[in-house]
């Protein structure tokens, strides 16, 4: 993707600028110049207005990519989601922070600012969102599927708070 | 000074790497370097997180928690060894994702591992003079210590965000000065990958010389002494060194219990400091004064003397996740999927 073009998508990749009609109070992700919904379309032009939306949804439904996309090898296996979000449109994003496995529909979720995709070692770097899940994380979990061999977790006793 | 902290956040990546597990790769004794150091485990970045995304979550929070319109932010500057770009801000990028542009100043700051402590005092002098409403001053990076390296086990990645200025303020600044000298401890030159530093020199003429002269000096100006502190955070390259220099001064482990945060995520470097001071407002009532001595190598020291207020007791924190939190969550990866992670494996050219 050219440079002048990520650019013109800053406003929505960085912070999920939409758009929402204020005669029926539809909104829109990427944003729209005319409301769909609305019985008379042409009504609804010049009174679409922007709108960011908060971030927060749930998996709407979501797939496993095993064979990356360029540029994302190193994130593999990787889960590539449909958001549904508390303000109503439905986004495209990947998960991160969970383990392909623990991702299921219903599970809530947070916009989170990453890296999208570098274009090569001195290109432009590009940023936009993703979606970590928002409930509590679990914990260390030394016995887990990624756990490390010889791991060891700090016991209690040595914690700062004890 | 009427100016002081508005609101904060913190941030720190999910993964988790202990260095019993990187010490068995390099056929050392890992686990012993872990408790010499008092270093259990260090936080590793995603492969698509960096100082820029850490810095942006931060200040994210601090903005919900504190209700900060963005626009009245009139400076942003990130303090960090580790930004993506050698030219081209990180400010800039995390200024327009948080919504902060277009009429502001920002810019980028460098000092080793004091370059967020540098950007709060610099916030400090702007609220403070009248110029902006509001300065954020963030410290963030994502560190690495050469393969094998005496660094490796403790180089993490992690960052916090701070907003200065003058209404709502809950933690006052009472005092702040600083302590610098030319001291080659610790450097890295440009387009080199790892930084090196002097061994046992990092030591006494550098981190230990600096924080003491530093948090002597302040108490010395401000009319304190450690027992006036309910909180005391000092720079935390590992787990030994703050509690060594805090023995030396006479701060007691109560005192310390919140600042240091390293032997749970590792050294953090530019986000170290602050990271404890996060932790330390996240557990602070009104009325509680904390002194803050951050380190940079080569070198220096700046030191803050803050008082919480009352509007603490009503700072919404409910937003974001606690610094705790991070402290005791996390996952574990194998040295193999950590040097992938952090560009350690050479790929080839395609």
């Amino acid at each position: 993707m050219s440079i002048a073009r990520f650019w013109r998508e800053t406003p929505r990749r960085y912070n999920l600028g939409g758009s929402k009609c204020t005669m029926c109070g539809t909104v829109y992700f990427p944003p729209r110049a005319v409301c769909p919904t609305c019985a008379h379309h042409r009504e609804s032009i010049g009174k679409m207005v922007p709108f960011q939306l908060s971030g927060d949804g749930e998996v709407f439904s979501y797939t496993t990519v095993h064979e990356a996309a360029e540029g994302f090898e190193m994130q593999v296996p990787y889960v590539l989601a449909l958001v549904r979000t508390v303000e109503g449109p439905i986004l495209t994003g990947q998960i991160v922070d969970l383990a392909p496995e623990e991702v299921r529909i219903g599970l809530k979720v947070r916009a989170t600012f990453r890296k999208l995709r570098e274009e090569g070692r001195a290109g432009v770097i590009h940023y936009g969102y993703k979606f970590a899940p928002a409930e509590e994380l679990p914990g260390p979990r030394p016995g887990g599927p990624r756990a490390a061999v010889g791991a060891r977790t700090a016991p209690e006793s040595d914690r700062a708070s004890a | 000074m009427d100016a002081g902290i508005v609101s904060y956040g913190a941030y720190v990546p999910r993964y988790r790497i202990t260095p019993a597990e990187i010490g068995r790769v390099w056929g050392s004794d890992g686990e012993s370097m872990g408790q010499g150091l008092n270093v259990h485990r260090k936080s590793v970045p995603a492969p698509d997180e960096d100082t820029i995304t850490i810095s942006t979550e931060a200040l994210r929070v601090a903005l919900i928690r504190g209700a900060i319109d963005p626009q009245q932010i009139g400076a942003i500057y990130v303090g960090s060894e580790s930004h993506p770009y050698a030219v081209k801000p990180t400010a800039t990028v995390v200024a327009q994702a948080v919504g902060a542009t277009p009429n502001l100043t920002a810019a980028d700051f460098e000092f080793a591992c004091k370059a967020g402590t540098a950007a709060i005092q610099t916030c400090l002098g702007l609220v403070g003079a009248g110029m902006v409403k509001y300065g954020v001053a963030i410290g963030s990076d994502t560190s690495q210590g050469a393969p094998g390296d005496a660094l490796e086990f403790s180089a993490s990645a992690g960052g916090a965000a701070f907003v200065i200025g003058r209404e709502h303020v809950i933690a006052r600044v009472e005092q702040t000065l600083s302590y610098t000298t030319d001291t080659p401890d610790f450097w890295r030159r440009e387009g080199q990958r790892y930084p090196s530093h002097s061994g046992r020199f990092t030591g006494e003429p550098a981190y230990f010389r600096h924080e003491t002269e530093c948090a002597r000096r302040i108490m010395e100006v401000s009319g304190t002494s450690p027992k006036d502190y309910a909180h005391v955070v000092f720079h935390q390259p590992n787990g030994k060194f703050p509690q060594r220099v805090g023995k030396q001064l006479g701060f007691s482990e109560t005192q310390m219990r919140y600042g240091l945060v390293t032997p749970y995520i590792g050294n953090t470097y530019s986000g170290a400091a602050l990271i404890g001071l996060a932790n330390v407002l996240d557990h602070a009532g009104p009325g509680e004064r904390v002194l803050v001595v951050g380190y940079g190598s080569g070198a220096g020291s700046d030191a803050f003397d803050l008082t919480t207020t009352d509007a603490i007791a009503t700072y919404d924190r409910s937003y974001g996740r606690p610094v705790q939190s991070y402290l005791d969550s996390g996952v574990e990866l194998t040295y193999g999927v950590y040097a992938k992670y952090r560009g350690k494996i050479h790929m080839g050219e395609s």
